[in-house]
């Protein structure tokens, strides 16, 4: 059982001062063996943070983030899984499903990480799943009004990935689980 | 000649105890005969040895507590003779015909006590008789040891209330007024003790004297245990007899020492309704006492009595402690024009700090506090002091602290005045210190008026102080107090809309004072602050009363206009474009076609003029494409000015895989899914078209260049595209053009000359599958895809 956070536009100080108390307060180290960050960091004290958080952390570059070195994306093997992440700004029509289907083929993952929109979603297709972990801060957002500050921890264990979204409403923290399994039908639950 | 003098004290200390505990010896023997005869002479002569001047006040102290074990068996002994029937009186008399005084009137002492303990005579004949005996010795160190002897063992027999001393002719009063003398006594001792020896030895003995101060303080430590010392008597008798002694004695060690005693001996309580007193006496100190530490020792405790319990709150505003404590303050700092700044605000900071405890309601005396300091700092200009100054950072701090708001501070007039004499670096650690409190309690700073006193405080960091920039600031330094400053900004905020814009204009005003290097940091939050504004208009009436001086988001875009414009004198030109094409959505939502048109018009420009770096031409191109692509305002004409710019730019990038994937990019700007009027099928495919133009032309630059064909993944991606408007339902991408994609890039993989790239094999195999996997699903779809062949 690996556990991987997923987390992006973030956009401090930028659109927001801080994550929110009640993440914080949950993202403590030691729980989490990897990190992946969608990119919109944006500077150096939030890598900081995340890094404090767990050392091994994936970023990719998001168009404000202050450190240019982000690559545009990257792919990693967890498990039996394999990841792509991208910060999304490059794929357009910004959150369109089709064209991220369509980089999920191009980089071959079995699960695609992106943000920008700052809207968390969760897409199974042919045996894959595209995930946007959403605005971990609720940062503004061109595409929709109310934005939930979200993120979301995946449970890799074996075939199977199970993912909890976590999403604060209204002050409480919703969590929503989400189940996948690399050799299951395509058929779409969520 | 130090050593020497350090092993010649040894040898004097050795031989003194090996004298007394020859005598003690003889004294246990004729103590275990009985003899009181013998008894009494080695006594005598043991306690003789306590006579000697060569001893340092702390060796002379060893020697003293040998002598005192013994007198504990001789107070026994006589104890038991008493009870064997010899009587006190003669006993009393009897040890008077010692032949040395200082032996005499120990002896005299230990009887006397055991005598008290008999109730013969009244204890206060007996304690007077003793405290005025031992008038007899005179030598500083000799008489202060003695009468600390005579305070210890007098101790528990003082005709006390409650006491079993006391009775119809011993009072309470008695025991005070033996126990007063016997401290006045010691303190001239103490005192005298100065000017005794060689003039260089001065400091030598000023440290001696400091190691005997707790054998005068002990008097008041035995004053505070007495019970019936009740407030009446401690304000009528022993305060005043206290204090005159302190005053009157001159003497800067005794002075500061003994105003901490009485204020750490004696209750709080009865320090609160002595205050005009004790406060009476400070300013008659000595010049050079250290009043501060005393004073800010008083209201330390005083404060924490407060916080004690509620109950005493009432009794601090009957006796007005507050402007006591104020009044005293102003009347010291005058008395002592040599004290350091340092004293100064540190005696306010503890005013300051008993203030917030006692009266945390009564912001004006907080504000009475910074007011009188900065009254005392005027004319200083700015702090040179190291300390000083960090003490200035704690007084500012506290209020801070105690409300957890910087609301409330920003009522304290005095609050920026204050602030004012901080040289710019600590100017700006108070001001980070600020804006941590505003985060970390989450303060919501809600009216322009506020936010205007509050960037007042921490103008150091918003803009460079004393007319130039300081060169010598760490980066990394500056970035995070700027970063922190951006936080701030999203602090401050209102739901009322007129209030906000208020804000955002105060905020503005603020910031664009902050120069090219503070820019980057300060106008990107205050973009999107405007923009949340936007978006809470977006949803009402123009106007809705009909007011020309209501906010308007059309307003706001002006302002918005105007400063993310701000960006082109740092420069900074990518950032400006995202602003730009993030207040370009905004205005779409709120229909506002010139607008908007507007702010892509300046995302263009700077994209022209600006932006050179390959890199950074490529992500603005994808933000260009991305953002238009999401615009449904434009009419025709303004949509194909932007796109055909947008595709020309594509067209530009320099390296051909960028400029093939902009422009296949691009195909969605003429094909958007939720709009119907952009359904031009044509247009992508010339885009699709153009984009194999451009792959096939890398592909030979590569040719030419490496010998080999590059990747095929530019081909695949655009059959990705193909499939991507098949299945939207372009009438302009056929199957035919799909199949001859599929060849063309079967072909190029199987070519000789072609690179081997893993990551293209496995992105076409994945397309395969995913055509495959499209005809399994049947329906339409599977339809679609049927006569596509792989």
């Amino acid at each position: 059982m690996v556990l991987v956070l997923a987390i992006g536009d973030l956009h401090i100080p930028h659109r927001a001062a801080d994550l929110p108390p009640k993440f914080k307060s949950m993202l403590v180290p030691g729980k989490i063996q990897h990190i992946i960050c969608t990119g919109n960091l944006c500077i150096k004290e939030v890598h900081d943070y995340l890094k404090s958080l767990c050392p091994d952390l994936h970023v990719t570059r998001g168009e404000y983030d202050e450190d240019s070195r982000y690559p545009e994306n990257k792919t990693l093997t967890i498990g039996q899984f394999k990841l792509g992440i991208c910060h999304g700004h490059q794929v357009i029509p910004w959150g369109d499903l089709d064209s991220l289907a369509m980089l999920q083929r191009q980089l071959d993952v079995d699960i695609l990480i992106t943000g920008h929109t700052h809207q968390f979603k969760a897409y199974k297709h042919e045996g894959g799943v595209v995930i946007n972990p959403g605005s971990a801060t609720g940062a503004y957002s061109s595409f929709t009004y109310d934005v939930n500050p979200s993120f979301v921890l995946m449970d890799i264990d074996g075939l199977r990935v199970v993912l909890y979204v976590y999403e604060l409403i209204d002050g409480e923290v919703k969590v929503d689980k989400i189940d996948f399994k690399k050799t299951a039908t395509t058929q779409a639950t969520h | 000649m130090i050593a020497d003098g350090v092993e010649d004290e040894e040898k004097w200390l050795a031989a003194g105890i090996a004298g007394l505990q020859q005598n003690a010896f003889y004294m246990h023997r004729a103590l275990d005969s009985n003899n009181l005869r013998d008894a009494l002479k080695y006594s005598a002569q043991m306690l003789s040895e306590l006579r000697t001047s060569r001893l340092s006040p702390h060796k002379y102290y060893e020697l003293y507590m040998r002598a005192f074990d013994e007198l504990r068996k001789l107070e026994m002994f006589f104890k038991e003779e008493t009870r064997r029937g010899c009587s006190i009186i003669d006993l009393y008399e009897l040890v008077q015909h010692a032949g040395n005084i200082l032996p005499r009137l120990y002896l005299l002492c230990t009887v006397g006590c055991v005598y008290i303990k008999t109730k013969e005579a009244p204890a206060k004949d007996v304690l007077k008789d003793l405290v005025e005996m031992c008038r007899g010795i005179q030598h500083p160190v000799r008489g202060l040891f003695l009468r600390s002897y005579l305070a210890q063992v007098s101790r528990d027999k003082l005709p006390d209330i409650g006491s079993e001393y006391e009775g119809d002719a011993d009072s309470v009063v008695d025991a005070v007024e033996f126990v007063l003398q016997n401290f006045t006594e010691m303190n001239k001792l103490w005192v005298r003790m100065q000017h005794q020896g060689p003039a260089r030895e001065k400091e030598k003995r000023e440290k001696e004297r400091s190691e005997l101060r707790d054998l005068v303080g002990k008097n008041l430590h035995v004053l505070g245990q007495i019970e019936g010392v009740d407030l009446d008597m401690y304000k009528d008798t022993v305060l005043p007899r206290v204090l005159e002694q302190v005053v009157n004695c001159k003497d800067e060690l005794a002075q500061y020492y003994l105003m901490d005693c009485i204020i750490q001996v004696f209750p709080d309580e009865y320090h609160l309704q002595t205050l005009d007193v004790l406060l009476g006496a400070f300013p008659q100190l000595q010049p050079t006492v250290d009043i501060k530490t005393v004073l800010s020792r008083l209201m330390e405790r005083l404060s924490n009595y407060a916080a004690s319990s509620a109950d005493v709150l009432p009794e601090f505003l009957q006796v007005e402690a507050f402007s006591k404590l104020n009044n005293a303050i102003g009347k010291v700092i005058e008395a002592q024009p040599d004290m350091p700044t340092l004293g100064v605000i540190t005696l306010y900071s503890s005013l300051l700090t008993f203030t917030l405890h006692v009266h945390p309601e009564r912001l004006d005396y907080a504000d009475q506090v910074l007011g009188a300091c900065v009254k005392k700092l005027s004319g200083k200009g700015k702090l040179q002091d190291n300390k000083a100054t960090k003490q200035i950072v704690a007084l500012l701090s506290a209020p801070l602290e105690k409300y957890n708001d910087i609301v409330t501070a920003l009522k304290l007039s005095n609050y920026p005045r204050m602030m004012e004499y901080l040289d710019s670096e600590t100017n700006k650690v108070m001001a980070t210190v600020i804006i941590q409190s505003i985060m970390k309690n989450k303060t919501r700073i809600s009216t322009a008026d506020r936010v205007e006193a509050l960037f007042e405080l921490i103008k150091g960091l918003i803009k460079d102080l004393d007319g130039s920039p300081d060169d010598e600031v760490d980066e990394d330094d500056f970035k995070e107090e700027q970063n922190s400053v951006a936080r701030l900004i999203q602090m401050l905020y209102n739901d009322d809309p007129e209030e906000m814009f208020k804000i955002i204009c105060t905020v503005r005003k603020h910031i664009l004072a902050g120069g090219p290097k503070r820019l980057p940091f300060t106008v990107p939050p205050l973009v999107y602050s405007s923009l949340k504004l936007v978006r809470q208009l977006q949803g009402q009436e123009e106007n809705p009363f009909g007011e020309e001086e209501s906010t308007t988001p059309k307003k706001i875009f002006q302002l918005l206009n105007q400063t993310v414009e701000t960006l082109s004198n740092v420069p900074a030109p990518e950032l400006a474009l995202q602003l730009y094409l993030q207040c370009a959505e905004a205005a779409n939502d709120c229909d506002l076609e010139p607008v908007a048109y507007e702010f892509f018009t300046q995302a263009y420009i700077l994209y022209e003029e600006e932006i050179s770096d390959s890199r950074a031409q490529v992500t603005a191109i994808h933000l260009i494409i991305g953002t238009l692509q999401r615009m449904h305002v434009f009419g025709v004409e303004n949509r194909d000015t932007l796109t055909h710019k947008a595709t020309g730019y594509s067209a530009k990038l320099l390296k051909k895989p960028d400029q093939c994937r902009a422009v296949y990019a691009c195909s969605h700007l003429f094909w958007v899914d939720d709009q119907d009027n952009i359904k031009d099928g044509e247009r992508v495919l010339l885009c699709l078209k153009r984009a194999l133009r451009i792959a096939n032309a890398a592909q030979q630059m590569s040719n030419a260049a490496r010998g080999s064909t590059g990747s095929v993944t530019l081909f695949v991606e655009i059959l990705n595209k193909y499939l991507y408007f098949y299945e939207k339902g372009n009438p302009q991408i056929n199957v035919a053009a799909i199949q001859s994609l599929i060849e063309l890039i079967t072909t190029e993989m199987q070519s000789e000359t072609s690179t081997p790239d893993p990551a293209a094999d496995a992105f076409f195999a994945s397309t395969l599958r995913y055509i495959e996997f499209q005809k399994q699903k049947g329906g339409a779809v599977g339809e679609k895809y049927e006569p596509i062949k792989v």
